[in-house]
């Protein structure tokens, strides 16, 4: 069956489509992942609200509190903009290693949002930077945390009436390290099978605040409280580095066997990465945009 | 929907499902057949065209989304000098992939004369990272692109 398709030209006509009885509408952004969910018959939706024009969803703006960056903003723009890159260059490097200039051409944050798959890579990077979701529907507007937002596989806290209009990356602490590592078959055109994504802040040689979270190792994007409690209030250590990965491979994640990779190897493969990460004494730096 | 939009400088006025594929209507309903589908799921870039100057996966591309845009096609204009340069190279072997690698190259050549960079292998790689050639030809493919980066107009 071909789905009604609504191709909203402003925020007010998304939001009424989405808003209408009958079917939950899809909403489609960029369509790196529906149109192929489409063309497979994987998702047969009745109705399909296309945002791709919607003006309003677009653009990077600094607030009080941030920056904001539109749904509509795609790992292109994101890789882009100056702001971005010196704010949260951990984003922009899971930006980098989304597919390939096609893909980032067209892939949106609001897209990596709102499908929620636990490969997306811009998700962990997200709830590290500790990331909030603004939601809009006719009845208002409301903000959750990217953390809360994705609460299982391909589920997320969005009612059917709503639309995932920005996402807000809160103003950064002084001294911060941002640590961004993937690892997939290949440099370009990889689905993950692992992200990690590490938010460190520092008072002197002591972690003094620490978010992090992975991706593709679990049923959804994971937070990894055991790294988090491990790390805060002590120096970063080898020993420590070492240490807090090994326990946070064994207590956070819960990775499968899947097409892309085996459980084991990901467990395995997650505290290697996790400790050689945790070492890197600069961090993702923050690069100029490309 | 109807759909305008305007295909290698012609501009044109379709009747269209607003989902169908932008790679269908070039093919199929515009039978402008140099642009491939290989996996028909945004990994291997033969279906690579230029909407609005930048290059896309056409079989990712809802028509709906093209609407008042400029589309270009392996058949416009402007591919000729890195044509020559894959043919100079010997840059194609089964040739599914050579449009969309043609169409990637241009766009990154006329990115490095914009951005005043000296065209790098590591920069080649990367820039066509997302358009795959089955026949593994990827020693002539990136020659060829060298010598479309570096060649002045």
């Amino acid at each position: 069956m071909t789905p009604e398709v609504t191709v909203a030209r402003s925020l007010d006509e998304a939001l009424a489509a989405l808003a209408r009885d009958g079917a939950a509408a899809h909403v489609l952004a960029g369509g790196t992942d529906l149109m192929v969910e489409l063309r497979t018959g994987r998702t047969r939706p009745e109705r399909v609200v296309d945002v791709w024009k919607v003006g309003e969803l677009r653009g990077v703006r600094e607030e009080n509190e941030g920056l904001r960056l539109g749904a509509l903003s795609t790992c292109a723009e994101l890789l882009r903009d100056s702001r971005v890159a010196s704010h949260a260059p951990l984003l922009v490097a899971a930006c980098r290693e989304v597919g390939a200039e096609q893909i980032q051409a067209r892939a949106t944050l609001g897209g990596n949002l709102g499908t929620a798959s636990p490969a997306a890579d811009l998700n962990p990077a997200l709830v590290a930077l500790g990331a909030r979701v603004r939601l809009r529907s006719r009845r208002g507007a409301r903000e959750v945390a990217v953390d809360e937002f994705l609460c299982g596989y391909r589920k997320t806290l969005r009612e059917r009436d709503e639309l995932i209009e920005s996402v807000l990356v809160p103003t950064r602490p002084a001294h911060e390290r941002q640590l961004w590592r993937k690892v997939g078959t290949r440099r370009a055109q990889s689905i993950s099978k692992l992200t990690v994504a590490v938010a460190l802040a520092f008072e002197g040689a002591c972690v003094s605040a620490v978010r992090a979270a992975a991706g593709s190792v679990g049923p959804r994007t994971l937070r990894l409280a055991t790294l988090e409690r491990e790390l805060v209030g002590r120096p970063l250590s080898p020993a420590l580095c070492r240490s807090a990965a090994a326990a946070c491979a064994r207590a956070d994640i819960t990775p499968i066997d899947d097409v892309r990779s085996t459980a084991l190897y990901r467990r395995h493969a997650f505290a290697r990465v996790l400790a050689t990460l945790l070492a890197e004494p600069d961090g993702v730096p923050a690069c100029p945009p490309s | 929907m109807k759909l305008q939009f305007t295909l290698n400088g012609e501009r044109l006025e379709l009747d269209v499902e607003p989902l169908r594929r932008l790679l269908d209507v070039v093919r199929d309903d515009l039978a402008l057949t140099g642009t491939k589908e290989g996996c028909g799921e945004g990994e291997c870039g033969a279906c690579s065209v230029l909407v609005d100057g930048v290059v896309v996966n056409s079989c990712l591309v809802p028509a709906s989304q093209v609407d008042g845009c400029e589309v270009v096609t392996i058949e416009g204009a402007g591919f000729e000098r890195v044509r020559q340069c894959f043919l100079e190279q010997g840059a194609a072997q089964c040739g599914i992939c050579t449009p969309g690698m043609i169409v990637m190259t241009r766009a990154w050549a006329e990115r490095c004369r914009r951005e005043g960079r000296e065209p790098g292998l590591d920069d080649a790689r990367t820039a066509l990272a997302g358009n795959l050639c089955r026949c593994t030809g990827y020693g002539a493919i990136l020659r060829a692109a060298l010598d479309a980066a570096k060649e002045r107009p």
